[in-house]
């Protein structure tokens, strides 16, 4: 399996691309810093490429999962002031949020 | 420096602490204080907490010694105390999993196993320092303040349950939890001289401890004796309804293993060494000094009656590799909680920048370098075109352990090898170097992707700092490890005529 080298992969403007997909304003100085970085951990982890896994299944989890069902009983959650209290900001009985849309 | 009063209590093990509070011969305040007056003597220098909860914990001490004396049953944990890693939720108390994102934050309820050591009448000391979000082997990615190593100032206390290992080791916490992704328990075990289980995964509840790698994460005991480690386990683990992966199956007897094991006899225990674990041909990387003191380990293992034998576990050279784009894959999509809506800090909200830039300014300056690192390289192997060559790869990679570990069971019962390849490196010696940090989970690893359960217990010094082995067992065999754990440390006091942590500097100058 060919994988593109790291400095291909993951060079400053590849790492700003991710920053913003993953919503961190990274500043200039640290794309800078992850490009040098991030490129010997990718060279690195790209070594199971070399593992000859022909067939082998992947595992997702240690333990088989399936899925676990309780009975369908409501019961008590978390008072709503409660939770509210750690928000950053509240308003009406709900999370008070930035605005999603653009000026007009 | 003067010792605080009664500051003795503080040097005993949890077992023999909790023998005296049942017997009456020291109350639960009296505990309490003589920790909370160490701590605040002591922690200035260590750094082992970020919080010390002292009204509560003398508070609930308080009330265990009053229930004592009316003569209500009490469970063998009631007033002793301990201390949380900030990794698990404490309802009231502040939690922050060493992340500005959550600075400030006290979560509205308690985890699981927070809530069972409550319930057992522990006494809460604090919340103790970890590496950011649990990504790390030094604590120095935690955001707020360096740990140190109490066998050396200037060194790492192991990671990222540093704060954890530096607390107990340093005799500011009895024992405490930390947890274990890729070695985080054991690890910062090994080099502060103190014995950590990584518990099978799903056999400890994860509700409540904020998600790292949720294919890998496990709560688990660090403590000074194998006993005290088991006591703990017991105290937290089991099925729990509210963790769809815990796994519904008894624990096995943890602590009357440890105390049957301390006799010493392995007649016809089978044990591994792991070739590829520092074993003959693969010890690159690893210090003399560390080969030699598990060899030493091997040779009285086998002195004990165990037949041991190496064994070739070859995918184990691919554990690193896999275990860095598994977790961050995993860490990239947990951590997206963390946006500033809900909970903990949000900046920028002036009414100039929009809901994305409001997140992606928030998680600027809520998260440090390492954590930023790993949510852009797990974004990556988890990017469309990308996917099957690394995420996808390292999980076949993952199934191809898992297998090497099937084969080696078949002929053995256990497994051994260094925990960690070096003693307690300085501080700052890493923090620059992603890999060179990450290359202390070399050993650690195999255990973690595998879900299976695995014990540091200490096998000694190099240069005057303590070396750790590793016993890994079956999903659900546990008790093998605390087993063979409680005959090494038996063996090895004996030898020595006392315990490994009463050569600690600071213990040994305060008996002076």
């Amino acid at each position: 399996m060919s994988t593109p080298s790291a400095n291909e992969a993951l060079g400053r403007d590849e790492i700003a691309h991710l920053a913003r997909l993953s919503r961190l304003a990274l500043t200039e100085e640290e794309l800078d810093r992850f490009a040098g970085q991030l490129g010997a951990v990718l060279d690195a982890v790209a070594q199971v490429g070399k593992a000859d896994v022909g067939d082998v299944a992947p595992t997702t989890h240690a333990v088989p999962l399936t899925n676990v069902l309780r009975a369908d009983v409501a019961t008590p959650s978390l008072p709503r002031d409660v939770v509210l209290a750690a928000a950053p900001a509240a308003e009406d009985d709900r999370f008070r949020v930035p605005r999603i849309l653009g000026e007009e | 420096m003067s010792r605080p009063e009664h500051a003795e209590l503080t040097d005993l093990d949890a077992a023999e602490l909790g023998r005296r509070l049942s017997a009456g011969e020291v109350s639960s305040v009296e505990a309490t204080r003589a920790y909370l007056d160490r701590i605040e003597a002591e922690d200035g220098a260590v750094g082992a907490y970020l919080h010390v909860d002292t009204d509560a914990a003398l508070e609930r001490a308080a009330a265990v010694d009053a229930a004592r004396a009316a003569g209500e049953e009490l469970g063998p944990l009631a007033g002793l105390p301990v201390a949380l890693k900030d990794v698990f939720v404490t309802e009231g108390v502040p939690t922050t999993s060493g992340s500005r994102i959550l600075e400030g934050w006290r979560p509205p309820y308690d985890a699981t196993v927070t809530r069972r050591l409550k319930d057992a009448g522990t006494v809460l000391l604090g919340k103790t320092n970890m590496d950011e979000f649990a990504m790390g082997s030094s604590t120095e990615n935690s955001a707020y303040r360096v740990t140190r190593n109490p066998w050396d100032l200037a060194r790492i206390p192991g990671g990222s349950s540093g704060g954890s290992s530096a607390a107990v080791a340093g005799g500011l916490a009895p024992w405490a939890l930390g947890t274990d992704t890729g070695g985080s328990i054991r690890q910062p075990a090994a080099v502060t001289g103190l014995v950590g289980h990584k518990p099978t995964y799903g056999s400890v509840s994860r509700y409540g401890l904020i998600a790292f790698s949720s294919s890998l994460d496990q709560a688990g005991p660090m403590a000074r004796t194998v006993l005290d480690a088991a006591v703990l386990h017991e105290a937290i683990g089991g099925h729990d309804p509210r963790d769809s992966t815990s796994i519904d199956a008894p624990l096995p007897p943890l602590a009357e293993c440890a105390r049957r094991g301390a006799a010493g006899d392995l007649t016809g225990l089978r044990v591994g060494v792991v070739r590829e674990l520092g074993g003959e041909g693969h010890a690159d990387g690893y210090e003399e000094g560390v080969l030699a003191r598990v060899a030493e380990a091997v040779q009285l293992i086998e002195g004990m009656g165990a037949e041991v034998r190496e064994v070739s576990c070859p995918s184990f050279d691919l554990a690193l590799p896999a275990y860095y784009l598994i977790a961050p894959s995993e860490a990239s999509s947990n951590l997206a909680r963390f946006e500033g809506m809900r909970f903990g800090i949000r900046v920028a909200d002036d009414g100039r920048h929009d809901l994305d830039e409001v997140m992606a300014l928030t998680r600027e300056q809520g998260f440090g370098p390492e954590v930023k690192r790993r949510i852009i390289l797990g974004t990556y192997a988890l990017s469309a075109g990308y996917y099957d060559a690394y995420y996808g790869q390292a999980q076949k990679v993952r199934t191809l352990i898992t297998r090497d570990f099937t084969a080696a069971f078949a002929d053995v019962d256990v497994l051994i090898s260094p925990t960690t390849p070096s003693v307690a490196f300085p501080i700052g010696s890493r923090v620059d170097d992603p890999l060179a940090m990450y290359a202390a989970d070399l050993c650690t690893l195999p255990a973690s992707l595998a879900g299976l359960p695995a014990t540091s217990v200490p096998c000694g010094l190099s240069d005057g700092l303590p070396v750790g082995l590793q016993i890994m067992a079956p999903a659900l065999a546990d008790d093998r490890c605390y087993s063979l754990a409680a005959a090494v440390e038996a063996a090895l006091d004996s030898a020595r005529g006392h315990r490994l942590l009463d050569e600690l500097p600071t213990r040994a100058g305060a008996a002076s």
